[in-house]
């Protein structure tokens, strides 16, 4: 950085630990007067945690925060934002009850003799608006305009009341086209009245065409810092996915393995909105493996899968014979699993005991008159907790006591309790450790030479290459490749996923 | 047209109809003298059902209010016929004691993160057990000040008498109106109506104004209690017993929504005014059980939430939206 080029707000060396966890590690990071900064990153890698700790809402455990050069600490949103650090979320913090003028004055109301001027509001908040270019009733809810309203609304107060730095995150998440370029405009707007703007997103198209420069996180590790002129969309990919090209070597001939006869078949299934139609089979033991970034429709195509989300159309078929899947206890008696993405929120019931949540989806199956005595659940809760070694004091503790690699073993136990035959796995590795990994990828093999069907969702290119006998990617909420045999190598998944996304790819 | 304003025009329509109606049976219910009436039975109802309006706009609830006006007047009588306490100290005492009340309810709600609901319900109990323990008996109230305030009264013409009680009444519900409608405090609690995580990051004082509007609520109680007390010229543990109810029955049918965020003030008042049609239609009508009031506030509250549910359960409408380029 040139001298004279100060940063407005910097980050320098930020730590933050949650537990065990560090979700940030030692992190810089800084934005200029005048630029669009993008701020890119897989799922876990620390961008909400770095926008935390830049707006108040989490304290850093090490490092220092900058304001035009001088050390600060925010003990909250507002005192950032009272020192000119303005945030505007995806899920537009106003509202929508209250008038578009009084959700920019809020706080801030002119008065006389206690009195607020509702002419001298309105009268602001048009002018306000007008220099970005938007001319609506002021005196209407704001809850009666779309988001994209609501949205440049929000960056309208945030602007005003904060006025140096403007976090954006992500902002585009919920706009159509028309009005993403309408946001963009106000971007550029903002950005010639010399504002630091931080934009975060999961769209590479976006970021290549309205940032300057980008900074990529991955493991709450800072990857770099760039000028988007020089870069590819490729290797921003590469930078987020953490992918060496030189890393290339196939392991222990996966795709070589023995696969069976067609176990199921997904023709056509997708839903408006959320995943185009795609048509996919699954052999006995076979793994297919699924790559794409956050967002590219990986969990909705798993949801779809498992009807959790019913389709708008197509057709499944199980061991060559079409069934009906639109909710999740069709699924199960299809012989379907799934291991959802989020263990804590869809997954374990905490409170419930090791066995109860083994037992819980056979019981399920078998139905109410069908109890399992106690003897049973023990038999079955043993059986697989030894197979998978499940490691747990003993099988009555609160699943919630375990570590993340064992509770993902015991929804994985859950699963395997129902004899299934297809099972699908999002995210199986996340927020393990680096041990209770090799295990679950070891446990994924031997479930494939058992001559189980599995889809497997995963970020981790290794892994998905490691395990993967097929490997399908997913790009814009729509299935866009299918690779084979020689094909699997990060390399080859790595530019499918760039492909067609920037201006230059 | 703001949607929110619908189930406030059709309180008012309805309101209009029924005493349009009941006039045609009665022509003698037209005269300043049945509206005087109105606005002296109903004060304390809506007196209170104007704290109840900011609570409930503000997204809580607040059960105390019938108890905290048992209480008052049995707090007012002993401190006058006990104490010897002159009338205006002891409504001093009594405000001071209602909005410190409040206050803490207010406080709980807040910092402990227990629901409304729950919080003014042990509020209620308290407060109606601290009046038994007051007092157990009704009190009379034998005060020149009573008697002078209950034989003052603006002479309306056509015989009504707007009395003082009548009086305080409308100055609460004009003083009630601007606080919503033009104060920052107003818009903060409609903030905290519309989403108290929202509110929070756009600077709204959070815990100062959930403390005050619990406390603004038990005062107007309290309020309430010292007019009941100077309408009945007693104290009784057991006045105004499920008062609460009938507060949040007005506010409703005055058009604020039970969820909060959507409301009004002046649509109180129409609610409280329409409870009052009711009773008089009754009372002339002199065949019917005074129960049949709560039988038609019943289907008229059962007829707002519905009207609420449609106006607000359909998409809003779209705002024009024109954009320079």
């Amino acid at each position: 950085m040139t001298a004279g080029d100060t940063p407005v707000v910097e980050a320098r060396g930020i730590v933050k630990i949650f537990g065990q966890h560090r979700a940030l590690d030692g992190v810089d990071f800084a934005v200029r007067a005048g630029e669009v900064h993008a701020l890119l990153g897989e799922n876990g890698a620390g961008k909400s945690t770095l926008i935390k700790i830049l707006t108040g809402a989490y304290q850093p455990d090490g490092g220092e925060v900058l304001l035009n050069g001088a050390p600060v600490r925010f003990s909250d949103p507002l005192q950032a934002q009272g020192q000119g650090i303005g945030t505007v979320y995806q899920e537009v913090n106003l509202l929508p009850n209250r008038s578009v003028a009084e959700n920019l004055f809020l706080g801030h109301q002119p008065t006389r003799f206690g009195i607020v001027q509702r002419k001298v509001i309105a009268a602001q908040a048009r002018e306000l608006l007008a220099t970005y270019g938007l001319e609506i009733d002021v005196k209407a809810e704001l809850g009666s305009y779309s988001v994209a309203v609501q949205q440049i609304v929000a960056i309208a107060r945030a602007v005003e009341l904060s006025g140096k730095v403007l976090v954006l995150d992500e902002p585009t998440a919920s706009l159509d086209r028309n009005e993403v370029a309408k946001l963009f405009e106000v971007i550029g707007r903002l950005k010639a009245r010399g504002l630091a703007i931080i934009f975060i997103t999961h769209f590479l198209d976006q970021v290549f065409a309205v940032a300057d420069r980008v900074t990529i996180l991955r493991n709450g590790q800072l990857i770099g810092t760039r000028d988007l002129s020089a870069l590819t969309a490729t290797e921003v990919v590469r930078m987020m996915l953490g992918k060496d090209l030189a890393y290339d070597q196939r392991t222990l001939g996966v795709a070589e393995s023995v696969q069976g006869p067609v176990r199921v078949e997904f023709r056509g299934i997708g839903r408006a909105g959320r995943v185009a139609p795609f048509t996919l089979s699954l052999h006995e033991g076979e793994v297919v493996g699924v790559a794409g970034l956050l967002g590219s429709g990986r969990t909705e195509m798993a949801r779809l899968m498992f009807g959790v989300d019913a389709s708008d159309g197509g057709e499944v078929t199980v061991g060559g014979r079409s069934v009906t899947i639109r909710n999740p206890q069709q699924a199960v008696a299809a012989g379907f699993g799934f291991c959802p993405e989020d263990r804590k929120l869809d997954g374990i019931f905490g409170e419930l005991s090791v066995r109860e949540n083994i037992i819980i989806a056979l019981q399920a199956k078998l139905g109410w008159f069908r109890a399992l005595n106690r003897d049973e659940q023990n038999e079955v809760a043993g059986r697989y907790a030894e197979d998978l070694d499940i490691r747990a004091a003993n099988h009555d503790m609160p699943v919630k006591l375990l570590s993340g690699g064992n509770q993902q073993k015991v929804i994985l136990a859950r699963w395997l309790a129902i004899d299934p035959s297809f099972l699908i796995l999002d995210e199986p590795t996340r927020g393990i450790d680096v041990g209770a990994h090799a295990e679950i990828v070891r446990t994924i093999n031997r479930l494939r030479e058992e001559g189980l069907a599995l889809l497997v969702i995963s970020s981790e290119l290794d892994e998905v290459v490691a395990y993967s006998n097929r490997v399908v990617v997913m790009r814009d909420r729509e299935m866009v490749a299918e690779l084979r045999g020689e094909e699997i190598t990060p390399a080859v998944i790595v530019s499918a996923i760039a492909e067609n996304t920037g201006a230059k790819a | 047209m703001n949607r929110a304003l619908r189930p406030l025009i059709a309180t008012t329509l309805i309101f209009a109809l029924a005493y349009v109606a009941a006039v045609l049976q009665y022509p003698s219910m037209l005269s300043t003298r049945v509206l005087g009436n109105f606005l002296t039975d109903n004060a304390f109802l809506g007196i209170a059902a104007v704290g109840m309006t900011f609570v409930i706009i503000s997204g809580g609830i607040d059960l105390s209010v019938g108890a905290v006006i048992g209480f008052t007047t049995v707090l007012i009588a002993t401190l006058i016929m006990w104490a010897g306490l002159h009338p205006f100290a002891a409504f001093a005492v009594a405000l001071g004691v209602a909005a410190l009340f409040g206050a803490v309810m207010g406080a709980a709600i807040h910092y402990l993160k227990v629901p409304s609901f729950i919080v003014t319900l042990a509020g209620m109990f308290l407060a109606r057990g601290g009046a038994s323990v007051l007092s157990p008996d009704s009190i009379g109230i034998k005060h020149e000040v009573y008697t002078a305030i209950s034989r003052s009264y603006i002479l309306l013409p056509g015989g009504g008498r707007l009395t003082v009680i009548g009086l305080v009444m409308l100055a609460v519900f004009a003083v009630g109106i601007i606080l919503a409608h033009r104060t920052r405090f107003g818009s903060y609690v409609y903030a905290l109506g519309g989403s108290e995580t929202s509110a929070a990051l756009m600077g709204v004082p959070v815990a100062r104004t959930t403390v005050l509007v619990y406390t603004l609520s038990a005062t107007l109680a309290g309020l309430a209690g010292i007019v009941f007390s100077l309408y009945t010229s007693a104290g009784y543990s057991l006045s105004a017993l499920g008062v609460e109810l009938d507060a949040i029955a007005a506010v409703v049918i005055g058009g604020t929504l039970l969820t909060g965020g959507y409301g009004f003030i002046a649509g109180t008042f129409i609610g409280v005014m329409l409870q009052g049609l009711v009773q008089t239609y009754i009372v002339f009508d002199g065949t019917l059980s005074s129960w049949w009031t709560k039988i038609v506030i019943g289907g008229l509250l059962f007829l707002f939430i519905l009207l609420q549910r449609l106006v607000f359960s359909a998409s809003s409408p779209k705002g024009k939206v024109f954009w320079k380029t």
